[in-house]
């Protein structure tokens, strides 16, 4: 089987810091895999370097195992069409209402007529628990919560093949977030779509993944099933997952 | 401390700073030919960069105008020259203020709201997303403001030209006591063609300077509000110099005998 994603050995640095080191990954079809691992370890860069925001210095991506590390113009809006993207900061439009946030990929990429495109946008706004009554409204009249959302339904509304979740539940209530996470799971279910999240919040992790990545230093340093993360025998895994401060996990702070 | 060190490693810098410019010129034009282009956008600009810098551009036309009437009378009284007001002021406002005074307003106004726009879009990664939409940043936000400064231009400056000789006119009729119809007889015989029109030509260029350098420089913020701030002052400056500059190169050009 053809993975969805694949990454071998993608390093990325900035000036003298190095972020990845090295990655291999692999997302098979319909699987959800979500990374986790500290803040600011890289794994916003991953996702940027596969979507060709960011390109790897070293290493290859390939998707439905044709190889993008170096596709731009039209042949990467032709790959970029496969997918949908969250990003953590949510980056909605503020020049564009909130419904056509949601409906910007079907306008411009799609070509739906702008009429359909809005019935589509305020389905999905429903789907993330957000009414009609704020189709209309710009996105700096919403909540820090809300925007994300808009940008969840951005992501998911021209029902993409691949969808890209940065941080999904940051910033919800726990009982939105819990909706989330059951959308995000009914949409692997339901539409087959294989999605690569990444989140800190372990609930969320749980709920969502079929397998779990830990990234620390620039590498992959653990993956298996989500059954198996309580028995991984990883140090840092069983450090992250518990959240404790004592660990082989140094935090760079000065006490 | 070699102190030639420090210069090479600025002189360097500045050379790809010019590399930087010039691919992101040429990817700009190379998508101004290629459609689709984005007319809805093209004219939501027209109207920013143009219909509402009417105003700016119309009051400081129509004053420098009458301070040029002003000046030449005053320095043409010393010579018995006076009467020569009409024909200077059409002259030096079509070939040369018109397009300049214009330039420099817009490049305030326009040039830094475009780094603003483009540079919150950059650090907000909103022209991230986009890409990840499938939408060409350089097509959606960028055609479309040059195309909209280089139609814009010629046309706030013909507007320009016809008020700054107002201006003059005014002056000269009110406080200088010259006769209307003879004022308005003297600039019409003296106006050419080629004045306007090469008023015109510099107009579009400095249109096209204008959207770039906002464009470019929003393009290339990082770093959060002080970026954007950043560039923002970079893309006034710049582009106010690169216009006194190609006016230069223009004037030495257009009238080159
Ligand atoms: N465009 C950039 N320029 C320079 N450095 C960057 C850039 N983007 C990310 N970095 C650096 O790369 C590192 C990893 O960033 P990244 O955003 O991937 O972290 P993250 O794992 O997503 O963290 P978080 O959980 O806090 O979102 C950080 O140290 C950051 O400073
Ligand atoms: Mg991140």
């Amino acid at each position: 089987m053809t993975p969805k994603i694949e990454l071998r050995g993608v390093k990325k640095r900035f000036g003298p810091k190095v972020v990845l080191d090295g990655i291999d990954l692999v997302v098979n079809p319909g699987e959800s895999l979500v990374i986790i691992g500290g803040s600011g370890t890289g794994k916003s860069v991953t996702i940027k370097s596969v979507l060709g925001i960011l390109r790897p210095d070293a290493g290859q991506i390939f998707v439905d195992g044709e190889e993008v590390t170096h596709v731009s113009g039209r042949g990467r809006d032709r790959v970029l069409k496969k997918f949908g993207m969250l990003f953590q900061s949510a980056a909605l439009f503020d020049s564009l209402p909130v419904w056509e946030n949601v409906a910007f990929g079907l306008i411009q990429g799609r070509g739906v007529g702008r009429k359909a495109a809005r019935e589509i946008a305020i389905k999905k706004l429903a789907q993330v628990g957000l009414g009609a009554e704020v189709a209309n409204l710009s996105p700096s009249e919403l909540s820090g919560g809300m925007q994300k959302r808009v940008g969840l339904a951005r992501a998911i509304a021209a029902d993409p093949e691949i969808i890209f979740f940065d941080e999904p539940t940051t910033g919800l209530d726990p009982i939105m977030a819990d909706i989330i996470n059951s959308l995000i799971v009914n949409t692997v279910k339901d539409v087959g779509a294989t999605t690569l999240s990444i989140t800190h919040d372990m609930v969320s992790a749980r709920k969502i993944a079929h397998r779990i990545a830990m990234l620390y230093k620039g590498k992959i340093i653990w993956h298996g099933p989500v059954a198996d993360i309580d028995k991984s025998g990883n140090e840092y895994v069983d450090q992250f997952i518990h959240g404790r401060a004592e660990g082989p996990i140094k935090m760079e702070v000065k006490a | 401390m070699n102190i030639f060190a420090p210069i090479g490693r600025a002189f360097f810098l500045f050379l790809a700073q010019i590399g930087r410019l010039t691919m992101f010129t040429v990817q700009a034009i190379s998508h101004i030919v290629r459609p689709p282009i984005y007319w809805y956008a093209v004219f939501q600009q027209l109207m920013r960069i143009g219909y509402f810098s009417l105003p700016v551009v119309g009051l400081t036309a129509f004053f420098t105008g009458g301070a040029l009437a002003l000046q030449i009378y005053l320095g043409g009284n010393r010579y018995g020259a006076e009467a020569i007001v009409p024909q200077i002021v059409v002259l030096g406002i079509t070939r040369e203020l018109g397009p300049v005074i214009a330039g420099l307003m817009v490049a305030g106004r326009v040039s830094a709201a475009i780094a603003a726009e483009i540079g919150t879009m950059r650090v907000t990664e909103q022209i991230d997303a986009l890409t990840t939409l499938a939408t060409n940043p350089i097509k959606y936000l960028v055609v479309p403001r040059l195309v909209a400064a280089v139609i814009s231009m010629p046309i706030l400056v013909a507007i320009a030209d016809s008020i700054g000789v107002f201006g003059g006119y005014v002056v000269a009729t009110q406080t200088l006591g010259f006769s209307g119809g003879i004022y308005l007889k003297n600039t019409v015989d003296f106006m050419k063609t080629e004045d306007v029109v090469s008023g015109l030509y510099k107009a579009a260029t400095f249109g096209f300077i204008i959207a770039l350098m906002g464009c470019y420089n929003g393009f290339n913020s990082r770093g959060g509000a002080q970026g954007v701030g950043a560039a923002t002052t970079n893309a006034v400056v710049s582009s106010s110099i690169l216009i006194l500059a190609a006016n230069y190169v223009l004037t030495s050009l257009l009238f080159a005998k």
